[in-house]
């Protein structure tokens, strides 16, 4: 699993169900980012190169690579727009978010 | 091999500490502490004690340093004293709020300004509130004794709370008597390497100091309180368990003595009490009935104890160490507190002393148990007295 | 780890280390973070300070760091690494990286003790500091490393004072004044050279420290999508630079032929909207002094790399 993935957290109903201070598992992820989004990253696969630079520059690391293209989990892209600004190809464009 | 040897309180901390045989040693220097991390180091060079001694360049750091290597699940220790003490206080919140079973010596001693080097406890009772489990040792017997009970106390799993132990500085760091030192073998087998689940590791990572938010602190704080509260019954557990396998226990939380037929008890805290059980026998031979509770831990408060140590007495004189300027001593506060949950009627006064290094003497000691007479006889006392000034005042 | 193949986009683990985080879209700092804990591997402790990261990365109980990692005090990053260092030593593990990430201010004002303690003793730790050049978590304040005319809301700029008066504290140099093992400037809009000091400081035995140019849109009044840019304009301009510290050597690893313009990086930022011609032109006359010394005292190539 190269990222993260969703998960539930039970609603704690005794004190037991807390974990013991300000400690607990790596990597719990509750909720998504997808919400901050208004313009959302589209990617053309047939100009995408497999430079991987969008990839290393995604402050998110929402950009990953798909064999030899890139992909987007839309699940937590911000749509921030980095990703389109350094791509050498034009490959990426913003659209706006349809709600 | 167990063994006597004629040494200073400082010096019955660094043996406790070598025979506990913590992973990381942070230290840095302050007076009265200093010896501490002095023989350790010597420990360290010589070989009998294994451990990363890091020379780090403040007290926040040392408790800093503390924090990291208990987070990885190692033993740690570290000491400091009044103004050191007061420099870490945040990491003191966060230790305890973090859950860290950390062990550090605390040399009493006043706080600037103006500046003193000599002891008294107003370092120590003003972080009260800081969630560390906080012990108050009378002799270097006791300190070493306690150096290893508190690694127990701490490490438990119903308890992992940070330890402070607390010796009255000059007083006790630097005085010396005849201490057994036991075998470490025989300490080793008593407590055992520190294991956790709560530690950073490559099997089970974690995410560990997180924020919380309005909807979960309090239960977060609420669980560190009740681990507080939890460990009465380990601390009692523990010492008797040290008393049968090394034949010293020190009573648990308190320790009263001739109090059950007293009228008349003043209440203390470290090494003041040796001289106060000296006077006690005194006026006993006079007819008086008095007696001396001992309060060996001021955090968790021992509130069952104390009622049950000296609830049905007629007069109680705490004496304090340390002034919370504009009311009273905190050790006051606290007793008071506590008297006030059981049905009674006790007179109770503070008299605050031995503050900035004043020794308290038998004279003294005496003329509180004479003010507390006065007090249950019905004549006007104060209930808060400065009871050692040397001038006049228009009080 | 292997360290001979030098780690690229290509051959860097396609694992995310750093995720579900809650920072600004468009965060330099976080590409920064990112980076860092991906070349560097899962066997990783992290500790964070107080400070954008850490506020974004650990509200429990969305917890972003994948692999270990602790907050630490504000002041006390370096001096719990050092005892994170301290116990991995004293329990024998074997084959991990301890890495502490700090902003400008958790580095340069309140954590610089600390830092200096770490180095002191020489502890095996790799000390990374983002710097977006002001206090961010908190709301843009002015810290250390907060350079010259720049406008934060402890340093406004009006009729009477024009932003901040004081230049960037030296932290490369003053790193470096301590003997550490490894030092290094960065930028996230130099991402291979990003890539291959944080590899290089997996190497040391000692500390190494890390310097990396971290550009925060939020706060310094640009549009979202410019962190990268910037990471490469402030380098370009001469108004950062990147280079390399070891063995009592500096080096620049970038010796641009000619500037590109210090006024269209300025102005094309919020903080520094009010900028007048003399401030402007003060500004590159301090760049221009600054690589006089370094050009002449430090190891360089003649030419552009």
């Amino acid at each position: 699993m190269n990222r993260p993935a969703l998960k539930t957290l039970k609603k704690p109903l005794h004190i037991r169900d807390y974990p013991v201070g300000p400690s607990f598992e790596a990597g719990f992820l509750t909720t998504e980012n997808s919400g901050w989004r208004s313009i959302r990253p589209v990617v053309d696969t047939d100009r995408c190169i497999g430079c991987w630079h969008c990839y290393l520059c995604c402050p998110d690391g929402t950009v990953f690579k798909n064999g030899r293209v890139i992909d987007i989990d839309y699940a937590f892209c911000k749509g921030c727009g980095i990703c389109a600004n350094v791509c050498p190809k034009e490959a990426i464009s913003m659209v706006r978010e349809h709600e | 091999m167990k063994q006597q040897k004629f040494i200073s309180g400082n010096e019955a901390v660094a043996e406790g500490v070598r025979l506990a045989s913590p992973h990381v040693i942070a230290a840095y220097p302050i007076t009265p502490q200093t010896v501490v991390v002095e023989r350790l180091a010597e420990m360290v060079e010589d070989g009998s004690l294994k451990a990363e001694f890091m020379h780090v360049e403040s007290e926040h750091s040392a408790l800093s340093a503390c924090m990291g290597a208990s987070a990885l699940g190692a033993r740690t220790f570290t000491a400091t004293s009044s103004q050191g003490l007061l420099y870490l206080v945040e990491c003191l919140h966060y230790a305890s709020g973090g859950r860290f079973p950390i062990v550090m010596m605390n040399a009493n001693r006043s706080l600037a300004l103006p500046w003193s080097i000599y002891g008294d406890h107003r370092d120590s009772l003003s972080q009260l509130d800081s969630g560390w489990i906080q012990i108050y040792v009378e002799d270097a017997q006791e300190s070493l004794d306690m150096v290893l009970q508190s690694f127990a106390i701490a490490e438990h799993p119903d308890v992992l709370t940070p330890v402070m132990i607390n010796l009255d500085g000059f007083v006790l760091t630097h005085t010396y008597e005849l201490v057994e030192i036991p075998d470490k073998e025989a300490v080793s087998g008593w407590l055992p390497p520190f294991k956790t689940n709560y530690a950073m590791d490559f099997v089970h990572p974690k995410n560990m100091g997180f924020s919380s938010q309005p909807s979960d602190n309090t239960e977060f704080k609420y669980q560190q309180h009740r681990a507080v509260l939890d460990s009465i019954s380990v601390i009692e557990e523990v010492d008797a368990s040290f008393g049968t396998a090394f034949g010293r226990s020190y009573g648990g939380l308190v320790e009263a003595y001739r109090c059950t037929d007293a009228d008349l008890v003043v209440v203390s805290l470290g090494s003041t009490t040796g001289t106060c059980r000296t006077v006690v026998d005194d006026l006993r031979t006079t007819g008086w009935k008095v007696g001396v509770l001992k309060i060996r831990f001021m955090r968790p408060f021992p509130v069952e104890a104390v009622l049950n140590a000296i609830g049905h007495v007629k007069g109680v004189a705490v004496i304090d160490r340390d002034i919370s300027f504009g009311y009273e001593g905190t050790v006051f506060t606290n007793v008071n507190s506590a008297l006030s949950r059981g049905q009674h009627n006790i007179v109770k006064l503070n008299f605050i002393a031995g503050l900035g290094g004043r020794d308290i003497s038998k004279s003294t000691i005496r003329t509180i148990f004479t003010k507390l007479q006065q007090g249950v006889e019905g004549e006007p006392v104060k209930t808060v007295e400065f009871i050692d000034l040397t001038v006049d005042t228009d009080e | 780890m292997s360290n001979s193949t030098r780690i690229t986009a290509k051959n860097l683990t396609d694992k995310e280390f750093f995720y579900g985080h809650k920072a600004c879209a468009g965060c330099g700092g976080s590409v920064a973070v990112r980076l860092a804990l991906k070349v560097l591997g899962e066997r990783t402790f992290t500790v964070v300070p107080a400070g954008c990261m850490s506020a974004v990365g650990f509200i429990y109980p969305q917890l972003c760091f994948t692999n270990n990692a602790i907050i630490s005090t504000f002041p006390g990053t370096a001096s719990m690494l050092s005892g994170v260092a301290a116990a991995a030593r004293a329990l024998g593990l074997e084959n991990y990286h301890v890495l502490g990430i700090a902003g400008d201010g958790g580095t340069a004002d309140i954590g610089i003790q600390a830092l200096s303690g770490a180095i002191d003793r020489r502890e095996k730790i790799i000390y990374l500091c983002y710097d977006n050049e002001a206090y961010m978590n908190t709301g843009i304040q002015k810290s250390a490393l907060t350079p010259y005319g720049a406008k934060t809301t402890t340093t406004p700029a009006g009729q009477n004072v024009r932003g901040t008066v004081t230049q960037k504290k030296n932290m490369f140099e003053i790193v470096a004044a301590h003997g550490i093992d490894y030092a290094a400037t960065a930028s996230i809009g130099y991402m291979q050279d990003f890539l291959d000091k944080i590899q290089k400081a997996s190497t040391v035995e000692g500390t190494s420290y890390i310097h990396v140019f971290a550009p925060c849109p939020t706060g310094w009044g640009t549009p979202i999508d410019s962190a990268i840019e910037l990471g490469k304009e402030v380098v370009d301009s001469g108004l950062w630079y990147l280079a390399e510290y070891e063995n009592g050597t500096f080096r620049l690893n970038k010796n641009p032929q000619e500037f590109t313009s210090v006024e269209s990086y300025l102005l094309r930022q919020g903080r520094f909207k009010h900028l007048r011609k003399e401030d402007i032109d003060g500004i590159v006359r301090s760049r221009d002094a600054k690589w006089e010394r370094m050009r002449s005292q430090w190891k360089t190539k003649t030419e552009e790399r």
